[in-house]
């Protein structure tokens, strides 16, 4: 059978591969990953976890975030320009930079712009003869980021520039382009494959400019990676590094103790204190970029009314909620955007829990006998790792102010659909990541007036917050952007289209031998940097 | 004989139809698609979804998709996962070794210590013997395995050190699939300490998938032979003057066996059934995690393709049992 073949041939140059760098002094990093990455074509996915493996070991993009930040840095572009009317983009790509060599393909020539414009055009271009290389090649990410409006059109300008050219000015486009979607492919491996008639390789044996090369991948269990020796960045200080693919958190605790692996991620909050008191290992932890809320439809009365959804907000309290459903791994939110992103409003003062003002607020509002359903999501997420025990301790701080709340969950698919209803009947527990720490992509998504029966989902749009957003896109000025923006907290705030609940706060344990390790903002696991005693 | 063997495989006939029908409607009838799933919070227009939808072929009507899925089971193709984007065939022969391996083994162990401990159960019946076998068995059966398998790995892997945690090989080795069967591939790799890795890797998941089979065929034996015990014609084995091993193992056990054979065959599917949860404990790349994985990201097509793979094999390893219980007892076969 062919796949017997190619996965023979995969692995036996791979092992090559690792011989060759199992020397006396090879250093080898496990990590135990949490799943099995969906493929290797960054561009095709969504999830944390084929991110993982994909974009950030395998790939560079054009700029790069920068360590531990959500600083943009130059990356395959060592400088940009921005027109003055903001809508053309020049990088000016970093000359040199070598693609993996692997037993599957030896690349002839270095990075270029044909590299870039194939990236991008294969996802903008429905003509491209890659936009439909394997079936339900979707680029989600890609039209989830509003990409294809955006982008008029992909110019090399030369061997070494490249020029995007926008349908609009968008402040947030360098951010965006750090991104993982944004991965740089290589045109010359894949017009090999196009030539060979195995376009999808392309998502099966991949290849990029970035740290580590790919060297082989057994489904479900283990994928190997080897240092690319000729890294632009300088060649990284472990030889391999190692994913072993293990789904229960239990058991990767289990694994790390036993030293079957050297860093973790996603630990059971119960496990916290026994990790932190264990001698032998390190337990990072950081802020997540991520916010989690209850969406009123602020179309539906009696949530029209802002005094109504301020006296709820004031019936909440947050701190039984960080107790019952984070057991410490929550931060309590006061604004929509989590306190590590630029801009972030700290002089807001929260609605505070006061059942009494709730009360009287609700009395003031003419509103009594209230009843309503709060939708619980089925499913654990980073900004609510349980929505029904959520509910349920809303739902009896409500019931405290004379509010019944009945609470209704459907399967999760489902959820996001039927919440995006207009005249979806209750307030929604939801929640966002940030994609690239642009204040844009938690103000805008989730606030906007174009995502009212989309991502809105208090169905929310106001015009002085609106103005304020819309202008901050435009504007490049990050000074004068953190005012704008700063501002549109104020109005939220005001307006209350949502009860801010909480951000959460991410553990990563690891092996006390483990150094240079620096947990991404935007929730990612990166191996670039890092090293290890042996 | 001839059509004994005959009839049954006709049976498999409307069963398989049967298993088509129901692998196609039942991930159909869950509610939620593949686009939503893949966009999540993010969400996706109903344009765009209506795009990607069309591209996957999902918005043709139902009788004309299911078509294709039986001409494509002819063809020996079941299509391509939506999320890995490879052949659902190929995935599933990479993914079923390491899920057979683990069922082997699992069988091996529930075989070889419940049909042992059942007819030393019926023998010794009434005895403490008796009482703490079926005592232990019974434990065994309401085992939750999640659980089981959790405590296995912080006892002897974490405390003792003995096994290690999880996976089927240690990372040290890295040589080519070639059957899928790690202990065989091991074997064939050359690599010393590679074999006797695959066989520390595999004690923990196939005690805790052979916990409820060996519970249940140890149960099973006892009930058997305690019937057959009863019997005429061992009454007359033993009035011969035959010694007790002969009486049992001759006489008594082959009788017993009958039942005990169909219970095994039965046991196919609960191991599959178990493999889900001792995969995932394990880190088993089987295909039990696998389906399961397919289901929540609605990946269609593996979710079909894979069901009616393992109801093949379920639906064989029944034939071979209903042939065996043709061999062992005439009297099926003439009926």
């Amino acid at each position: 059978m062919n796949f017997q073949k190619t996965l023979k041939a995969t692995l036996l140059g791979a092992s090559l591969a690792v011989i060759a760098a199992t020397g006396a002094s090879a250093k080898t990093l496990v990590y135990c990953s949490e799943g099995s990455p969906e493929g290797f074509d960054t561009a095709l996915y969504t999830a944390g976890t084929t991110f993982d493996a994909s974009s950030k070991p395998l790939y560079n993009r054009l700029v790069e975030f920068k360590r531990g930040t959500t600083e943009v840095l130059p990356g395959l572009a060592e400088s940009w320009e921005v027109s003055e009317d903001g809508l053309e983009y020049t990088f000016n790509l970093r000359k040199g930079v070598k693609f993996h060599t692997t037993s599957f393909f030896t690349p002839t020539r270095d990075f270029n712009a044909d590299d870039v414009v194939f990236s991008f055009e294969r996802q903008l271009k429905k003509d491209h003869p890659w936009h439909e290389y394997t079936p339900g090649t979707a680029w989600e990410y890609f039209n989830g980021m509003s990409m294809p409006d955006l982008i008029k059109e992909i110019v090399k300008v030369d061997d070494h520039t490249v020029k995007f050219v926008l349908n609009r000015p968008e402040a947030p486009m360098i951010a965006n382009l750090a991104m993982d979607f944004a991965s740089v492919v290589s045109a010359e491996y894949a017009a090999q494959l196009e030539a060979a008639g195995t376009k999808e390789q392309l998502n099966q044996q991949p290849v990029g400019t970035g740290p580590f090369a790919f060297v082989g991948y057994q489904k479900d269990a283990v994928i190997r990676y080897g240092a690319h020796a000729d890294y632009w960045n300088g060649k990284e200080k472990i030889d391999n590094l190692i994913f072993a693919i293990t789904p229960d958190a239990a058991v990767r605790l289990q694994k790390l103790k036993a030293g079957e692996c050297h860093v973790m991620p996603y630990p059971a909050p119960a496990d916290i204190a026994d990790i932190r008191e264990d001698s032998n290992l390190t337990l990072m932890e950081q802020q997540g970029l991520n916010v989690g809320y209850l969406a009123y439809n602020t179309k539906v009365a009696p949530f029209d009314k802002k005094e109504v959804r301020k006296a709820l907000n004031h019936a909440i309290n947050k701190q039984a909620i960080l107790d019952a459903v984070f057991q410490g791994s929550g931060q309590a939110a006061k604004n929509p955007i989590p306190p590590t992103m630029w801009s972030y409003n700290d002089a807001i003062e929260d609605d505070g829990y006061n059942p009494e003002l709730a009360k009287e607020m609700l009395a003031a509002a003419g509103v009594s006998d209230l009843s309503m359903k709060i939708w619980a999501m089925p499913v654990q997420r980073p900004y609510n790792p349980n929505a029904r025990r959520m509910a349920e301790v809303i739902q009896a701080d409500f019931a405290n102010v004379g509010v019944n709340v009945e609470i209704v969950s459907y399967e999760w698919g489902e959820y996001l659909s039927r919440s995006k209803d207009e005249n979806r009947d209750g307030a929604v527990l939801l929640g966002w990541t940030g994609d690239n720490g642009d204040p844009d992509n938690f103000l805008a998504v989730l606030l906007g007036c174009d995502g009212v029966g989309g991502s809105n989902r208090a169905q929310w749009c106001n015009d002085d917050f609106e103005a304020l957003i819309q202008k901050a896109k435009t504007v490049t000025d990050k000074a004068e952007r953190t005012k704008l923006y700063e501002e549109a907290q104020v109005v939220f705030k005001e307006e209350a289209p949502w009860a801010t609940i909480a951000h959460s706060v991410v553990f990563m344990p690891m092996s006390s031998k483990v150094t240079g390790y620096v947990m991404d903002p935007l929730g990612g696991h990166w191996f670039d940097g890092v090293d290890i005693a042996n | 004989m001839l059509r004994f063997l005959l009839g049954r495989l006709g049976l498999l006939i409307p069963t398989f139809i049967g298993v088509t029908l129901v692998s196609f409607a039942f991930i159909r009838l869950l509610p939620g698609d593949p686009a939503e799933l893949l966009a999540g919070e993010r969400g996706i227009t109903p344009e765009r979804r209506a795009e990607v939808l069309s591209q996957l072929g999902f918005d043709k009507p139902y009788w004309q998709q299911y078509l294709d899925y039986i001409f494509g089971i002819f063809q020996g193709d079941l299509g391509i996962s939506f999320v890995s984007k490879k052949p659902v065939l190929d995935e599933f022969m990479t993914l079923f070794p390491a899920t057979a391996e683990l069922a082997i083994c699992a069988i091996i162990i529930a075989v070889s210590i419940g049909i042992p401990a059942g007819i030393f159960a019926a023998v010794k019946r009434g005895s403490i013997a008796d009482q703490a076998i079926m005592g232990t068995a019974l434990v065994g059966y309401s085992m939750p395995i999640f659980w089981w398998g959790l405590l296995l790995i912080i006892f002897f892997s974490g405390i003792l050190g003995w096994t290690p945690v999880s996976g089927r090989i240690s990372l040290m080795f890295f040589f080519p699939q070639v059957t899928g069967f790690m202990l065989i591939d091991s074997l064939l790799s050359g690599e010393k300490g590679a074999f006797l890795s695959a066989v520390r890797h595999l004690i923990l998941p196939s005690i805790v998938l052979a916990t409820i089979p060996l519970a249940v065929i140890a149960r099973q034996t006892r009930s058997a032979m305690l019937e057959v015990l009863g019997e005429d014609y061992v009454r007359t084995a033993r009035a011969k003057g035959l010694p007790p091993r002969a009486v049992i193992g001759l006489h008594a056990l082959r009788n017993a066996l009958i039942p005990v054979v169909t219970t095994i065959g039965l046991q196919v599917g609960v191991l599959l059934a178990g493999a889900i949860l001792t995969e995932t404990i394990f880190s088993w790349p089987g295909i039990g995690k696998w389906l399961v994985d397919s289901i929540s990201r609605r990946d269609y097509l593996v979710v079909q393709g894979g069901l009616l793979l393992i109801a093949g094999i379920i639906m064989l390893v029944n034939l071979v049992v209903d042939v065996l219980y043709g061999l062992i007892n005439p009297r099926i076969r003439h009926n």
